[in-house]
């Protein structure tokens, strides 16, 4: 009878739950789903991270490239994420060039990368004018439900903080590079951003960390991005029904209350990669 | 929230021309200081199966640069605009039919994705399409001593340290959309917001003054 219910008004069944203060997977409306982290996962890359939440997986590998820097910026490196939504994540995402979903997503994470100054592109250089790095982030959604935003800043700032580069030196009389990969020293990570997802319900139902399903029924989505300085990084609300003032506040303590969860497990899973080595 | 201390809000010149294009359904050109957008509207027309929705219209914003092909970011702009535009719009009026924006920018000078928000909606006005209500973009800068700059130029927009576009709706002045760069406190933040529904209003006074100025000339 329920699964009928569902199939047949899935608006009207979720609406039953919140009516209650509950959802139909059993959370609070400002619960989140187990979120659980893996870094070190790809050996063959530089840094790398798995997220789950709930069921959303996210894989973020980083693979860092010596390369020329521009000539705008003879003294920066570069960041390139990427955002890939293959069709085995979900039946919602067709083979071929990435969506306007996928795009979207992979210009959202270079905005915050650049806005939270999580890395300072100062550092990637190694002489100026003449060489840096670049680092590749790839992030790759393994299966889709909901909140791909949270996962993907979740795994792209675990990899990064995963990430060993190697030693750089460059022999002045032959103006070649040595890359010596015996000894690697990780990035400096600036600042922790985490970001929270929110669905408004009905013009005034707002929710944390939706399910596919429950985005897909709710009428306006967004994303607020904290770092541990209690500053905002991104406000990232692409449109749907309006926000009062009141509710924003309230999210907002809800994502700065969540940067702390998130950056405390990010700490733990690398204090106990360390211990395990 | 706390009253902003500025009260006369500046905005650069803004200028409005509707019906300026004959093919499409609804046009409009927005002009802010140097940045100028183009618009068009086609619709309600006949939809690809594919993207048939059997409730609603489908709505397609398209974003052309004014030199090459759109990038990524174009992608992220789309996104904003066209879940602003679904906001306003009444789509279930139309259902299996296809809306279709282009936005074609003409020159960049700052405040781009408020003049497109701007555009789009004269556009869809012009096309005589069923909104529940207008929505008009402001961009905020806030520069390194603090203060709040409305609608900034490009050179503005280079200097400050957090910048936001929101989408203000006309009916309770509420933000639909929120587009924002570089990192700012909360109270920064509601500040701006403060400063762009101050703002909206006079940019919803400019689209009435300018709508009447056109339909003075026809009647």
């Amino acid at each position: 009878m329920a699964a009928g219910f569902k199939t047949a008004e899935p608006l009207e069944y979720h609406r039953s739950f919140l009516k209650e203060n509950c959802r139909p997977d059993g959370r609070e409306l400002a619960e989140f789903r187990t979120t659980t982290l893996n870094i070190g996962s790809i050996s063959t890359a530089d840094g790398s991270a798995l997220v789950k939440v709930g069921n959303t997986t996210v894989i973020c590998g980083i693979k860092a490239e010596l390369t020329n820097p521009t000539v705008e910026a003879p003294s920066k490196g570069y960041i390139v994420p990427n955002v890939d939504l293959p069709p085995l994540c979900s039946s919602r995402f067709r083979p071929g060039p990435p969506g306007e979903q996928a795009q979207a997503a992979s210009q959202f994470i270079a905005d915050v990368i650049e806005s939270s100054d999580v890395i300072q592109t100062e550092d990637l250089c190694i002489e100026r004018g003449k060489l840096c790095w670049v680092l590749y982030c790839d992030i790759m959604c393994l299966d889709y439900d909901g909140n791909l935003l949270d996962a993907c800043i979740i795994a792209l700032l675990a990899a990064l903080k995963n990430t060993q580069l190697p030693e750089v030196t460059i022999k002045p009389e032959a103006c070649t590079p040595e890359v010596n990969l015996e000894k690697r020293n990780g990035l400096l990570i600036h600042k922790h951003p985490v970001g929270t997802s929110f669905c408004v319900f009905d013009n005034s139902i707002l929710i944390v960390d939706p399910t596919a399903e429950e985005e897909g029924l709710s009428s306006a989505h967004f994303t607020v991005v904290t770092d541990e300085g209690d500053r905002l990084c991104s406000v990232h609300k692409p449109g749907g029904t309006a926000l009062s003032g009141e509710k924003l506040q309230e999210c907002i303590s809800r994502a700065t209350a969540r940067q702390r969860e998130i950056q405390k497990l990010i700490d733990k899973v690398i204090q106990s990669v360390k211990a395990a080595e | 929230m706390e009253e902003c201390g500025d009260t006369n809000i500046t905005l650069r010149e803004f200028g409005c021309e509707q019906s300026l294009l004959s093919r499409p359904d609804g046009s409009s050109s927005f002009m802010q200081g140097d940045t100028s957008v183009l618009a068009g509207v086609y619709g309600p027309a006949e939809v690809k199966v594919s993207k048939e929705i059997y409730d609603r219209a489908t709505l397609e914003v398209v974003i052309q640069p004014k030199v090459g092909l759109s990038s990524v970011r174009e992608r992220l702009q789309e996104q904003s605009v066209r879940e602003t535009c679904e906001a306003a719009l009444l789509a279930s009026l139309h259902p299996r039919s296809s809306l279709t924006l282009v936005l074609q920018l003409l020159h960049d000078d700052g405040s781009l994705l408020s003049c497109y928000l701007n555009a789009a909606c004269m556009a869809l006005m012009d096309a005589g399409l069923p909104m529940s209500c207008l929505f008009c973009g402001v961009t905020c800068a806030v520069n390194a001593e603090g203060q709040i700059i409305t609608d900034p130029s490009a050179a503005q927009e280079k200097e400050s340290r957090a910048l936001m576009t929101f989408a203000v709706e006309s009916t309770e002045h509420r933000v639909i959309m929120s587009s924002t760069r570089g990192s700012f406190s909360v109270h920064e933040l509601q500040q701006c917001i403060a400063v762009s529904q101050k703002a909206s209003e006079k940019i919803f006074q400019f689209y009435r003054d300018s709508v009447r100025r056109r339909y003075s000339k026809i009647l």
